[in-house]
């Protein structure tokens, strides 16, 4: 195996892994805040994804270009089902919430089911066959480049909000201490659903880069709702730099995987990734430790 | 007290309503009715449809394989109509592209009244579908997997008109030697890729094992198996690259040939050509997803004869129902399938499972579309007679380069660079 077949592996696996890392984030953030495992991740990016496709295919728009328009009807989704439903059902037992989650993803799988039908679709868009060189070895595909770059700007924006702007603090206060953000007056239910919201814009987003990558098929949810667990835990479950760093790992240990052992062996390497961390560092790279 | 009061009294008293007269009357009409009984109902179930169960992936990762194979099922209904084999009524089912779903799948089709069940298209889905005919008594007609012991593990129920890895590699052998032959271009060095199910692992195994007899002028210098359900195929693709193997060769299906593609041509891969043993790759949707970069890829597959007359009438039935549609295998052995099906009840007159199952193992078929010379089937269950062709993209058509009997083109070998495709 020489040099340049490991950078470039490397140089992919870092490309596909930031793209990981945003798929990732909605989960991370609806967790951080709401405490709610979302059962239906996976299947709220694969709406991301056939709207870019509708998009693109009704519109010639890339899917690039699809994402703030994804990103808000999501985000309408999101904040709509947090309110009327998931609200509902806040106090009562995990399981039920997660029956519900795994509920509304069966449905949505159906849904897209009913209206795509079960075929893998793709789009071919100018850039889909081509590369960049950097000097003479390392060559970086358009597409992965384009859409890494865009999940670091979704992802900048993001912890961006989350930092310095009032309601992303107001959020985070919520998160930190939920009493105390009722007894300064935050209205803590509108919260919630702006989280659940972001969440799912943050979903939508992701779905719009990663038609870029790959075809879409509603059967494609489950995997990713895995690949995402399999991420956040790593990174630390509700750490959204976490997510970041969880999704670079996957990506690169994938990649690694794939070039130095057997491609088959890709996913066995993110599980062995997955059981380490637990049995090491059961809070995740960048979870907190909880007493 | 009335007439039918002291009747129903009377009869309250003896305990009986029939008379000894009565019974002995009854009994020999019973006998008589019953000697008529199975000739009677015999005919009845000949004019009835046979009820034929079509399991394939019509979701899932191979669902376009499925919905293409249902192609060729449904032009069967008015061309065997024309050719004058009884009606039959289709049971259709799905197994989502999971080897358990066929399973359940198979026993449900049964349960509800299928007769005989067609499919399935995946080697793995086959076998299960085959383990449940095998157990209910349901024969069941393979219309593509490729799985050697499918038809070696001595099922009772099992045909399958379709080659198994070890005659499908066989033939490959035979047809690469013609094609380095022909264009004077010979690679010393090949690298295997395989999708690994069972369809894969077993056609890469029998590749493995009949190379050293037929004395391939190459040799095999890396082998990479990847998962069925993998999201990218990048790594796979730069393995393959970073093994130096001057051609490619494939055993995958569409998606990940469509990934593959992709990957090659943006990591500049240039191999001398492409073979691939196996689905996807001379499939339109493939063609249309890769444009000018599926062109030259060699599939060397099982394939129709243009020239059969059979052949011609489902190509004027594509022309005229899918007329966006090539004829592929897909289509011709799920046809072929079917009108064995269809073939089997004419002759047994029955559609007992019996009575199938003994007009299936007569089965001697010369009209049929394959560039097989009949349909028949040995002890185990196999057609020997099965063949393959090599089969080449060009311009988003599949044109036949080998056997040289069937062939219409001149192969483009080695295959054009990527860069230079106009």
């Amino acid at each position: 195996m020489d040099f340049w077949t490991l950078a470039n592996a490397l140089a992919t696996g870092l490309l596909t892994g930031l793209v990981y890392g945003l798929s990732a984030l909605g989960l991370s953030v609806i967790f951080g805040v709401i405490r709610i495992v979302n059962f239906a991740h996976g299947e709220i990016m694969v709406m991301g994804m056939f709207f870019a496709l509708i998009m693109f295919r009704w519109l010639g728009l890339d899917p690039l270009l699809s994402i703030p328009l994804a990103a808000a009807i999501l985000f309408v989704f999101g904040y709509f089902l947090q309110s009327t439903v998931i609200s509902r059902v806040a106090h009562l037992p995990d399981h039920m919430q997660f029956l519900l989650l795994a509920a509304l993803a069966v449905m949505i799988v159906n849904a897209c089911l009913l209206i795509f039908g079960p075929d893998p679709q793709a789009i071919n868009i100018s850039y889909s066959f081509d590369s960049f060189d950097i000097g003479e070895n390392l060559i970086i595909d358009k597409s992965r480049a384009y859409a890494a770059i865009a999940a670091v700007a979704i992802s900048g924006l993001l912890l961006g909000f989350f930092k310095y702007s009032r309601t992303g603090k107001a959020i985070r206060a919520c998160a930190d201490n939920y009493l105390g953000a009722q007894v300064v007056g935050l209205k803590v239910s509108h919260l919630y659903a702006l989280t659940f919201g972001i969440g799912a814009a943050v979903l939508g987003a992701a779905g719009c880069v990663l038609l870029l990558l790959i075809e879409v098929h509603p059967y494609l949810a489950p995997g990713y709702t895995l690949l995402a667990f399999v991420i956040v835990i790593i990174g630390g479950l509700g750490s959204m730099t976490g997510a970041l760093v969880g999704g670079i790992l996957i990506g690169m240990s994938e990649a690694l995987a794939a070039i130095i052992f057997q491609p088959s062996m890709k996913s066995a390497f993110s599980f062995g990734l997955l059981i380490l961390v637990l049995l090491l560092r059961p809070q995740g790279l960048m979870g907190k430790s909880v007493k | 007290m009335t007439d039918n009061a002291k009747k129903i009294k009377s009869e309250k008293k003896t305990g009986s309503t029939i008379s000894r007269r009565q019974f002995t009357t009854g009994v020999a009409a019973a006998g008589a009715v019953a000697s008529v009984g199975p000739w009677y109902i015999k005919n009845a179930r000949a004019a009835d449809p046979l009820k034929v169960g079509v399991l394939l992936p019509r979701s899932g990762g191979q669902a376009q394989i499925g919905i293409d194979c249902q192609r060729g099922a449904d032009a069967t209904l008015p061309i065997l109509k024309n050719l004058g084999y009884p009606e039959m009524k289709f049971m259709l089912a799905d197994f989502e592209t999971k080897v358990d779903i066929a399973r359940t799948q198979t026993a449900k089709l049964i349960d509800e009244g299928a007769q005989i069940i067609v499919g399935a298209f995946d080697s793995g889905a086959t076998m299960a579908a085959a383990q449940v005919c095998e157990q209910r008594n349901i024969p069941l007609v393979v219309n593509i997997a490729a799985v050697p012991k499918l038809t070696g593990m001595g099922l009772q129920w099992v045909f399958r008109n379709f080659p198994h890895g070890p005659m499908i590699v066989k033939d490959a052998f035979i047809n690469q030697k013609a094609l380095f032959s022909m264009t004077g271009h010979t690679p010393k060095t090949v690298t295997l890729m395989h999708v690994n199910d069972t369809f894969g692992s077993s056609l890469a195994g029998a590749l493995f094992k009949l190379a050293p007899k037929f004395k391939m002028p190459y040799k095999i210098v890396e082998k990479i198996s990847y998962d069925p359900y993998g999201r990218d195929l990048s790594a796979e693709v730069r393995k393959a690259k970073a093994s130096g193997g001057e051609a490619l060769w494939v055993v995958s299906r569409l998606n990940d040939a469509i990934m593959m593609t992709k990957e090659m041509v943006k990591q500049r891969f240039e191999p001398m050509g492409i073979m691939s043993t196996g689905p996807g790759w001379y499939d339109q949707e493939y063609m249309k997803a890769t444009g000018k970069f599926g062109d030259d890829v060699i599939s060397l597959v099982p394939w129709h004869d243009s020239n059969k007359p059979l052949s011609k009438t489902l190509e004027a039935y594509f022309a005229k129902h899918h007329p966006n549609r090539q004829v592929n295998p897909n289509h011709t052995y799920t046809f072929e399938g079917i009108m064995i099906a269809a073939d089997a009840y004419k002759r047994a007159g029955s559609n007992n499972a019996k009575a199938l199952q003994a007009a299936l193992r007569t089965t001697n078929i010369t009209n049929n579309v394959t560039t097989a010379e009949r349909i028949a089937f040995d002890k185990t269950g196999q057609n020997p007679h099965v063949k393959n062709s090599a089969v080449q993209n060009r311009g988003g058509k599949n044109l036949v380069i080998l056997p040289k009997s069937a062939a219409v083109a001149k192969p483009n070998w080695p295959m054009r660079p990527w860069r230079k495709r106009g």
